[in-house]
């Protein structure tokens, strides 16, 4: 939630000016029919409103240190009841991507990795993801096994690890590399440019 | 009737029950799936969540791949489907010259449930029906992605799909309204924050069950997972016993048309439908896969 701070806030309109080529924020009348509809706001800090004005407003560093741009579920329920026709799950997404290649530290480590982890399973794989592969990749690189396996919490995850295993909707095997593997190469490549570059 | 078929990464492992109860369901209806050939994945959520870039080429070359093949392309998958009409989208816009890849936009692509709740099939389902569903009181789930937003997905009734519950009616069971049907499920934070799906799920349930469903029916396999497999957990932490089984609406297809394989496509769920079915005087003949 907002709180008051000591400082008077220094309001600038870069922020927005870099959304502009997304949508504009500027449109917002604060209505909050994106927050009253959101179904995550109770794992945010900022409700999505809010997260529009403080863009506005050009506070740059809490709208890319906010928890609610990773607990954002992309469910676009915001972006449809939008009256101004504001891309709000777009600016979730431009949030995360400028944090990101800001160097901010994410509040959500976890989600920000499995992110990161999934697109280097389907790079690693050759084009398709291997969802063995990104769990078993997503765990290492967790770490904390150690404290998993006392809370019980690593138990119930094997456990229904082995469910889907079962049931062969888990089989440790890769998926085969696509022809265009070069192509895939090429597209993740493209993709390190910093979007930076775009600006004037 | 013959169309490309982008089935998405998860339909070849986590969704495989998914993807059998479709291919039975195609040859019920004499519809060819044809695989699009070298399809890759399309990004989901980690794609758009963290590079614009990404976000668009990956789906944009297997729309180049679709348009090759020169027919319509029908996605099982929410997500995917989604992803491919964003970059439908883009492709006919002015970002178009940016990805590199030439798209004239000829050939349609559709989310399977659409494709499959066209009034032509199901007056050829309603012919077919040889078990209706009598009894089986179920909410249609439609989840998010695949209305969500209007300007992409062009759906005109994203606030209050109904295509699942005509088809549940054709089927002969009982489609309950409720006004949950396309609230989100966590999607892809069941990973990362599996706590976040635990509450948007658990409301899920009791609003479920407040309306008197005893089932859910779901085409995409994201909310499938989300819905079916904590159910346990999920019912623990609250203190109650959830039974509510999660059927994907082409399995429904498949038991009310009398598919051999539909025991074996149940199999794959976490939650046993078996209960609810032999409650309804569903009786399976052929020995099967036991829980």
């Amino acid at each position: 939630m907002l709180t008051t701070s000591k400082e008077p806030m220094e309001p600038s309109f870069s922020l927005a000016e870099r959304l502009a080529g997304l949508t504009s924020v500027s449109a917002c009348y604060q209505c909050k029919k994106c927050s009253s509809g959101c179904p995550l706001t109770f794992a945010m800090d900022f409700y999505p409103d809010q997260v529009i004005r403080l863009a506005l407003l050009g506070q740059e560093a809490q709208v890319l240190g906010c928890r609610t741009i990773w607990v954002c579920s992309s469910c676009e329920t915001c972006t449809t009841r939008c009256p101004n026709n504001i891309d709000i799950a777009g600016v979730m997404d431009w949030l995360k991507e400028e944090a990101i290649l800001s160097g901010q530290a994410s509040p959500q480590p976890e989600v920000t990795r499995f992110h990161q982890t999934f697109l280097d399973t389907v790079r690693l794989a050759g084009g398709r993801l291997s969802e063995p592969l990104l769990l078993g990749l997503y765990e290492w690189r967790r770490g904390g096994t150690l404290r998993k396996l006392k809370s019980g919490a690593l138990v119930a995850d094997l456990r229904m690890a082995w469910e889907l295993a079962r049931r062969r909707r888990l089989v440790p095997r890769l998926p085969h590399r696509l022809k265009g593997v070069k192509e895939i190469k090429d597209i993740f490549k493209k993709s390190h440019l910093p979007a930076k570059q775009e600006k004037p | 009737m013959n169309v490309s078929y982008y089935p998405g990464c998860s339909l070849e492992g986590t969704a495989i029950d998914y993807a059998a109860s479709i291919g039975g369901v195609a040859s019920l209806l004499d519809l060819t799936l044809t695989e699009l050939d070298d399809w890759n994945c399309c990004g989901a959520t980690a794609a758009h969540s963290t590079n614009h870039h990404l976000a668009l080429a990956l789906p944009a070359r297997n729309l180049a791949l679709a348009e090759a093949a020169g027919r319509d392309v029908v996605v099982p998958c929410a997500l995917c489907f989604n992803r491919l009409k964003v970059a439908e989208k883009a492709l006919k816009g002015p970002e178009g010259a940016n990805l590199g890849i030439p798209y004239q936009g000829g050939i349609k692509i559709w989310d399977l449930l659409d494709y499959l709740t066209q009034d032509a099939y199901l007056k050829e389902l309603a012919a077919k029906v040889v078990r209706p569903l009598t009894g089986l009181k179920a909410v249609g789930y439609y989840g998010c992605m695949v209305a969500r937003p209007p300007a992409v997905t062009d759906k005109k009734d994203a606030e209050n799909p109904q295509n699942l519950e005509r088809l549940l009616q054709v089927l002969g069971a009982e489609p309950l309204d409720w006004s949950f049907k396309t609230d989100c499920c966590g999607a892809g934070l069941a990973v990362a924050r599996p706590d976040i799906i635990d509450t948007l799920v658990q409301r899920l349930y009791e609003r479920a069950l407040r309306t008197g469903a005893d089932c859910f029916v779901v085409s995409c396999q994201m909310c499938q997972a989300n819905v079916d497999m904590p159910q346990k957990r999920i019912g623990k932490q609250f203190g109650k016993d959830y039974y509510l089984p999660v059927f994907y609406f082409t399995e429904l297809i498949g038991l009310a048309l009398g598919h051999p394989d539909v025991k074996k496509w149940l199999a794959g769920h976490l939650v046993d439908p078996l209960p609810l079915l032999e409650k309804i005087g569903v009786r399976f003949q052929v020995p099967g896969v036991r829980f």
